[in-house]
């Protein structure tokens, strides 16, 4: 389970040693200056909480009211997928899969991929295809992107005040919560101690 | 389709600076295990199962392919109306811009930025990036190498933030959902602004730095 003695940049391809870093140190490329890899021991049993946590505020933002808007008296009550079923009802379906698999199902999809691959991890066991499965959740990443529908949901709260009353309801705040376990999970994880130990010789 | 050998690297002599290319190595894309490289039947990283390319494949193809589906699309998503708004019996229509006029008259000037930024900023500078380093790559450039997979980093990180005003769309069209009294709908300017910011994603994503660097081997 030793780490390679040589990588690749990604960027500019440059062969080199790989560094060894003091705790928590960063190595750039010696010719392009990217991101080269990182110093993050233990990190996977913390990776592993944040995860489990993660989904705990992914089913309570899912099952309470999000948002409430009153307006003249009248009270409208939305779900986080409120509007994501207004999508298919309007007649567009790619804006509604666009979200579901954005805003849900891809951030979903990491946190229970980074269990899966890290819970057996834990018993020193590798579970089935756990090499597919990881790379999977890795290439889905970019695609997930609560953070960005958070500041959707704040500009929307903003631009409705004005005509209306927004009351913020349970499933906002978990789904703060969850938006910080996501962003947690994916900085305190090092895929390189993952991919260590699925090396072809272990 | 077969499967490559893990390279011993031990002997690899690095006295003199060289890629992975150029050493008969290929690097995974997706878990960075470094591999003998072989020509013919399509190679498998031993490690985790992905496809191995010395370079991303047909990369200034698709990229090209992408970015001139994103210019496109670009066009009728700041042209048609992204909602349209229903308030005490009247109906308004908005595109990207007139949300961001209405933000700055109703003096959250912030959000009007934000938007302003995400929504027509970001897009263009992708678009314009990319199409830049692609002609960069097409003429062999050797002009500064570093600056300009910075500038690739740059267009592959921020382009998420582009989809805000999509999920501004879905949570209002949600909320306002009260007839006559107020009603917000989903214009059809939405839809290509997503198509927008999917193809730029894809975009950035086939685009291969390492094709920057080559050119500097090439005038070595
Ligand atoms: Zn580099
Ligand atoms: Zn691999």
């Amino acid at each position: 389970m030793s780490p390679d003695a040589y990588l690749a940049c990604h960027h500019c391809d440059l062969l080199q040693r790989r560094p060894s870093l003091p705790p928590n140190g960063v190595a750039v490329c010696a010719r392009c200056g990217a991101f080269l890899c990182r110093d993050r021991r233990n990190s996977l049993d913390r990776t592993l909480a944040l995860a489990v946590s993660g989904i705990i505020f992914f089913i309570i933002a899912n099952s309470y009211p999000f948002l409430s808007l009153n307006i003249e008296g009248q009270t409208q009550e939305t779900r986080l997928t409120s509007g994501i079923f207004v999508f298919f009802q309007e007649g567009m379906p790619w804006m509604g899969i666009l979200v579901l698999v954005t805003g849900i199902v891809f951030p979903l999809l990491e946190l229970l991929g980074l269990i899966y691959v890290l819970l057996p991890l834990k018993v020193g066991r590798i579970s089935w295809k756990t090499a597919a499965v990881f790379r999977l959740i890795r290439s889905l990443q970019p695609w997930g992107m609560t953070e960005v529908f958070l500041l959707g949901i704040l500009v929307s709260i903003v631009k409705l005040a004005s005509m209306a009353t927004i009351i913020p309801g349970i499933a906002l705040y978990a789904f703060l919560v969850l938006i910080f376990m996501v962003a947690a999970t994916t900085a305190s994880l090092n895929p390189e101690l993952i991919w260590e130990r699925l090396n072809p010789e272990n | 389709m077969g499967t490559a050998e893990p390279r011993k690297l031990n002997t690899i002599d690095l006295r003199v600076p060289t890629t992975a290319a150029r050493a008969g190595v290929v690097a995974c894309h997706h878990c960075g295990l470094l591999s003998r490289f072989r020509v013919g039947p399509r190679l498998l990283c031993p490690r985790c199962g992905g496809a191995l390319h010395l370079r991303k494949p047909n990369s200034e193809a698709r990229t090209w392919a992408l970015v001139i589906a994103a210019i496109l699309f670009y066009i009728p998503a700041n042209v048609y109306p992204v909602t349209h708004t229903t308030y005490l019996g009247s109906t308004q229509s908005d595109t990207i811009l007139s949300g961001v006029y209405y933000f700055i008259t109703t003096g959250s000037w912030y959000i009007a930025l934000i938007i302003f930024v995400a929504s027509i900023v970001v897009p263009a500078l992708k678009i314009v990036a990319l199409v830049f380093l692609l002609v960069s790559v097409r003429r062999h450039s050797t002009w500064r190498p570093e600056e300009r997979t910075r500038l690739y980093h740059i267009t592959e990180v921020i382009g998420r933030w582009s989809m805000v005003d999509v999920y501004v769309v879905t949570v209002m069209v949600a909320l306002l959902r009260l007839g006559a009294l107020a009603n917000i709908d989903a214009g059809v300017g939405i839809v290509f602004f997503g198509a927008v910011v999917v193809t730029t994603m894809f975009a950035a994503n086939s685009f291969d730095p390492r094709l920057i660097w080559d050119a500097m081997e090439i005038s070595a």
